[in-house]
């Protein structure tokens, strides 16, 4: 048996709907950054699964899948460090706790 | 494994993820969620081996769940000083659940209605020699941006991150 180019596309939809829902729903920084992890995740498989498809040779999937992994890597050091910052500024992640801006 | 993708590798595989991304956010405990994470992330690993992409996977087992872990387990460690405190109420939000299952549903008519069905895995493979190849020639200047960026990062997350009097 063997499967095919829409089962992982499948698969990754799947994956970057719950990281989609997690990252609406939680009010932890720390929660909201793991579902950004899982959905930039899902987005690298359907580009290497296009990769391995389409374009085996050329590769451009998995350079695009490359570049997004950087994007994602820069995005989780400086999300973190700005929850270090916000936990020295508040003594709390809860995004729920930041209202200062509110109006 | 050239030309076909095994069925039965792949549904443990997929299992191993989805399984493992409901956990992450199920479970009520934050240090466990950060580990579901980590098993995902081995799981999606898997899967790109499963691409014949084997730098990909090696790169995913290194930055996701090598490095972003261990920063994710730090920064726990970091903000929540007593163990009752990694403990937290479910946060359930059906305003979130309705727009992912719509997002979801409107991605899965998509591929329903636009995938053809009949894409052949082809027989050539990627290797990783051509790979490096293809990445210091026709993604040379890509490259070198994607390590200026990841350079504004570093900087820039050791400016935040430091003590200051602020």
């Amino acid at each position: 048996m063997s499967v095919g180019l829409p089962a992982f596309l499948i698969l990754a939809a799947v994956l970057f709907s719950i990281g989609l829902y997690g990252a609406v729903s939680r009010k932890s920084a720390v929660l909201v950054l793991m579902s950004l992890e899982l959905m930039s995740a899902a987005v690298n498989l359907n580009l290497i699964a296009f990769s391995r498809f389409v374009t085996p040779l050329k590769m451009t999937g998995q350079f695009f899948a490359v570049f997004v992994m950087v994007v994602s890597a820069a995005e989780i050091g400086l999300g973190l460090a700005l929850v270090l910052a916000i936990y020295r500024q508040a003594r709390s992640i809860e995004l729920t706790g930041l209202t200062r801006l509110k109006g | 494994m050239a030309e076909t993708v095994n069925g039965i590798a792949f549904a443990l595989l997929a299992l191993a993820s989805v399984g493992g991304s409901v956990a992450t956010l199920a479970t009520r405990n934050v240090v466990h969620a950060s580990f579901w994470l980590l098993e995902v992330m081995i799981a999606l690993a898997g899967l790109f081996l499963l691409l014949t992409a084997e730098f990909m996977a090696m790169v995913q087992l290194l930055v996701y769940a090598g490095a972003v872990s261990v920063l994710l387990l730090f920064v726990i460690m970091l903000t929540l000083r007593r163990r009752e405190d990694a403990i937290r109420p479910r946060d359930w939000s059906w305003p979130a659940a309705g727009m992912a299952a719509l997002f979801g549903g409107l991605i899965l008519s998509a591929v329903a209605r636009y995938t053809p069905s009949n894409v052949r895995m082809p027989q050539v493979a990627p290797d990783v020699a051509g790979f490096g190849k293809l990445l210091f020639t026709a993604w040379m200047l890509p490259f070198e941006l994607a390590s200026l960026v990841l350079l504004v990062a570093l900087i820039g997350a050791v400016w935040w991150s430091k003590e200051g009097d602020d």
